[in-house]
């Protein structure tokens, strides 16, 4: 029998005390993410969690499973190397804004860009929490911290643009209060091959509280959020008739009945269209004139990193032969002295 | 052997001609020319057919950091030395008994360097007004009388090369392209080397071009033609075959033998090796060795900087395979951090620094030893680690596999030090049978019993999981960790155990190498104290302080195990020094 079928969610939990603040979010991915291993029918050996450092990156610790708290914004690169020497494994990166997007942003960028099988999944606080309160790539302009005491004036990005703008196969966002769709989001993610990257969009209740209130409130987040399914027209809003329409490169929110606007007349989401012009145009929605998407932007079929690295050892076999030393060392111009 | 015989042996004649042979103990010549030129190539060719004439020998290509200088220039100059010899030689040698110089700059530049009565052969054809001015030459030092210290031989290279191949059908610039096969002619000439087994090396080197094959062999042979036919070289020279233990060679620089070492390694452990490297001089020919022997274990990583190379080596090796790295010393400025983190997870890891001139960019293309003190501490906290240092071109083969039998034994990152001059340099590499080195013994715990992640055998090491294996799960990381179990601790007395136990981890390792050997007298004027790349230079000063009838000994360190804690360091040689004849 198999032993991965019999896996439970306890048996990804260790026995270290979870160490984060109280009604802090990262609990609610945690939590999902040791739910969503036992179904993925990978034995629990095969998993290994890598992480930098940040509130997010003590991630690790509370996986029973292989797993690295590595260096500040290192994961990729570590996680890329064990991926490399153990490509059946299942690697997975969890990191933070900072980690990922600041100290981290040059292997962040080139892991999506090779498209190595990793599952990278970004806890989007938008602050550095462990260090105390400083604003961080994805802070907002204007916003005060301890080192913006005058607001800063800092432009933040957006990590799912930076993402397709790295060429990552699959992209999604999600949040870390819906946890049914963190789940669906996470579990598409898995099932990805080359690398796949999630955002999750997770509320620091300590220096950066309600940062995501507006899409999160259950008064307002029907009209403040675009639920992305494939082959769906981009329809929102608690009536569902909000809609976003194109007006040449300009995307507009339009209401169904309005000025003759039907159904018709909207964006269909298409994750897997060949281009990632509609995720990025996707990427830039905020509030408050547009929705904010959540799901998965892109999710397109490329050869991953480590089967074409294969493909390679495979090829030069074939052609020379399994390497042999003693060839190897005489191999060139050589002479005997007797 | 006798000298006389091994000449007979190896099949060395006297030549016909009725020029006289002068016999020599050794020569040092240096090929310079503009980086155009092909002299690297020259020099190389002349390496090879000195080798298989049964001499020892020692090279140094000094190229600059430019890839293609504007020709002509001061800046642009590229050179290749060759020392050989009668006896055993260990450096490139000092001031060149000949320099060939392709054009004005050249002899520039390189001049002051000739021993004074020193042979200068010079392309007279590429003196021209143009050229002379841009080397800033008022005047032709070969018509001025400047040059009145050295042996002065005009030949016009670029215009006998020119004449040679005027039924060619070659364009002007292919021509110019073979002057340095004509150059290469006559110093075979000139040194009694034969010439058709160079012959058959350019045509093979040249099989996809056989135009330019059978261009280069007419250059070849009219330059050696040419010394045949002049009464221009009064003599010819011999230097008699070294006494060389016998087997079979071939012509390994550093790099390369480095690179073998790793594959060695990987080999007799039977664990895959993989590297992470970022391109940067003079360390880079190691990534493109392994980069082409994906036929082994081996997986390259080109990475997208210094940092993700180190990393993505230290992911490989927690996943279970013998991970490494390669920089040279602003690379490995930016290492540091990795360094530390490799320390603190315990696993098996090899660096290695080439190193080049610094500090900063400094001198990418030129050598120093200046990367030591980095080395053995440059990390935050107290994080020692085991240094390794190769002393000449073949030894970075045995320091390889060295770094990788204490890396996997300590569990512990090892530093190799090389430089670019022993890396880039060649010298004869007695090719050894497989079977008669040393395995590299690699065990993976799979037994959960007890298993905690930092228990430590009779070395101290810890034990090496691979990800994969059931019941054995467990973390690692940069923050500070319990004696046992590995989880995070922030106990100060756990702290200081820790501290203690890696320094002694390292420390430790002293006691499997061998004992510090002197070369020389036990008591005398003074003890020369050296370690890396240095090795030959000191061996050398030290025969000729002894000859001239002075007390000298040498010791030389090849690997520290130094930690700011421990007094009990040691910096120790191995037999590998003195074992090369």
């Amino acid at each position: 029998m198999n032993a991965a079928a019999t896996l439970t969610k306890k048996d990804f939990e260790t026995d270290q005390d979870v160490r984060w603040c109280p009604g802090c979010g990262d609990y609610a991915v945690l939590a999902q993410v040791q739910k969503l291993m036992p179904t993925l029918g990978i034995p629990r050996e095969n998993f290994a969690f890598i992480s930098g450092i940040g509130c997010s990156s003590r991630f690790p610790y509370y996986m029973e499973t292989y797993g690295m708290h590595s260096i500040h914004g290192r994961a990729p690169a570590i996680a890329s190397g064990l991926k490399l020497a153990r490509p059946e494994l299942s690697v997975w990166v969890v990191t933070g804004d900072g980690d990922a997007l600041a100290i981290g942003g040059n292997h962040f960028i080139h892991a999506m860009r090779r498209n190595i099988g990793l599952k990278i999944v970004l806890l989007n606080n938008g602050i550095y929490g462990l260090t105390k309160g400083q604003y961080s790539p994805t802070s907002l302009l204007g916003m005060k911290t301890k080192s913006t005491p005058q607001g800063s004036i800092d432009r933040p990005f957006s990590p799912v643009a930076l993402a397709l703008g790295a060429g990552a196969t699959f992209v999604a966002r999600t949040v870390d209060s819906d946890l049914a769709h963190m789940a669906g989001v996470l579990k598409r993610a898995a099932e990805h091959q080359g690398t796949a990257f999630v955002e999750i969009y997770q509320n620091c209740i300590v220096f950066n509280d309600g940062a995501y209130d507006a899409i999160t409130d259950k008064s307002m987040r029907d009209d403040t959020r675009l639920m992305l399914e494939h082959g769906k027209p981009l329809l929102y809003g608690k009536e569902r008739n909000k809609g976003i329409r194109l007006r040449g490169m300009e995307p507009e929110a339009v209401t169904l009945g309005e000025n003759d606007v039907t159904e018709s007349d909207l964006l269909v989401h298409d994750e897997a269209a060949e281009h990632g012009g509609l995720a990025f145009l996707l990427s830039q929605f905020d509030v408050p004139t547009l929705p904010v998407p959540l799901g998965v932007f892109r999710d397109v079929s490329a050869p991953s990193y480590e089967e074409m690295n294969n493909e390679l050892h495979a090829d030069a076999r074939e052609r020379r032969g399994r390497g042999d030393l003693a060839s190897l060392f005489s191999s060139g111009d050589t002479w005997t002295i007797v | 052997m006798s000298g006389a015989a091994a000449a007979v042996d190896i099949g060395l004649e006297r030549r016909t001609a009725p020029r006289p042979v002068e016999e020599l103990d050794s020569v040092v010549i240096r090929f310079v020319g503009d980086s155009g030129d092909g002299m690297q190539l020259t020099g190389n060719e002349f390496s090879r057919a000195i080798a298989k004439a049964g001499h020892d020998f020692a090279t140094h290509p000094d190229y600059p950091s430019e890839i293609r200088a504007p020709t002509g220039t001061l800046f642009g100059v590229s050179g290749y030395q060759i020392q050989f010899a009668s006896r055993q030689v260990f450096t490139s040698g000092d001031a060149p008994d000949v320099l060939v110089a392709m054009n004005p700059a050249a002899l520039k530049t390189n001049l002051s360097d000739v021993k004074n009565g020193g042979t200068i052969i010079a392309n007279s054809g590429a003196f021209t007004d143009n050229s002379l001015a841009k080397a800033g030459y008022a005047a032709n030092p070969l018509k001025d009388g400047s040059l009145g210290n050295y042996r002065v031989y005009e030949i016009d290279i670029s215009g006998l090369t020119a004449l040679a191949l005027k039924d060619s059908g070659l364009s002007k610039k292919d021509v110019g392209r073979c002057k340095n096969y004509y150059a290469l002619g006559l110093m075979l000439s000139l040194y009694s080397r034969p010439l058709d087994k160079e012959e058959g090396d350019v045509r093979k080197k040249f099989a996809k071009k056989p135009e330019l094959a059978e261009a280069n062999v007419l250059a070849l042979r009219a330059g050696y033609a040419y010394v045949e036919a002049t009464e221009m070289f009064i003599t010819s020279y011999r230097v008699r075959a070294a006494d060389i233990r016998a087997g079979t060679y071939r012509s390994l620089t550093g790099n390369h033998a480095t690179a073998l070492g790793f594959v060695a390694a990987s080999e007799l452990s039977g664990v895959p090796l993989f590297l992470g490297s970022y391109p940067i001089t003079p360390a880079t020919d190691i990534l493109h060795e392994l980069a082409a022997l994906k036929h082994f274990n081996v997986t390259t990583f080109q990475a997208e900087d210094e940092i993700a190379g180190i990393c993505s080596a230290i992911g490989a090796s927690y996943g279970g395979v013998l991970g490494m790295t390669t920089t040279s010393g602003p690379g490995m400025a930016l290492k540091t951090e990795a360094l530390g983190l490799a320390v603190m997870l315990e696993l098996p890891l090899v660096i290695v620094n080439v190193q080049r001139g610094g500090p900063s960019t400094g001198l990418p293309t030129k050598i120093e030893q200046s990367d030591l003190l980095q080395a053995i501490y440059g990390r935050n906290g107290e994080c020692p680690l085991p240094v390794i240092a190769a002393n000449s071109p073949s030894d970075c083969f045995d320091c390889a596999m060295e770094a990788f039998r204490i890396a996997v034994k300590y569990m512990t990152p090892v530093i190799l030090l090389t430089d670019g001059g022993i890396g880039n340099a060649a010298e004869p590499w007695r090719i050894p049978d497989p079977a008669s080195l040393p395995r590299l013994e690699v065990k993976f715990r799979t037994d959960t019993e007890d298993y905690q992640a930092y228990a430590r055998d009779a070395n101290l090491a810890r034990s090496w999981v691979r990800p994969g294996t059931p019941g054995l799960e467990h973390r690692v990381g940069g923050l500070e960790k319990d004696f046992l179990t590995g989880n995070i601790s922030q106990d100060p007395l756990n702290h200081q155990r820790m501290v203690d136990v890696r320094a002694a981890k390292v420390a430790g390792i002293a006691r499997d190498i061998p004992p510090t050997r002197v070369e020389g007298p036990a008591q005398g004027d003074l003890l020369i104290v050296g370690w890396g790349s240095t090795y030959g230079s000191i061996v050398q000063a030290r025969e000729q302080a002894v000859a001239e009838g002075h007390a000298v000994a040498h010791v030389h360190c090849v690997t520290s195990t130094r930690s700011r804690r421990t007094s009990a360091t040691s910096s120790s040689a191995t037999r590998r020094c003195w074992c090369r004849k």
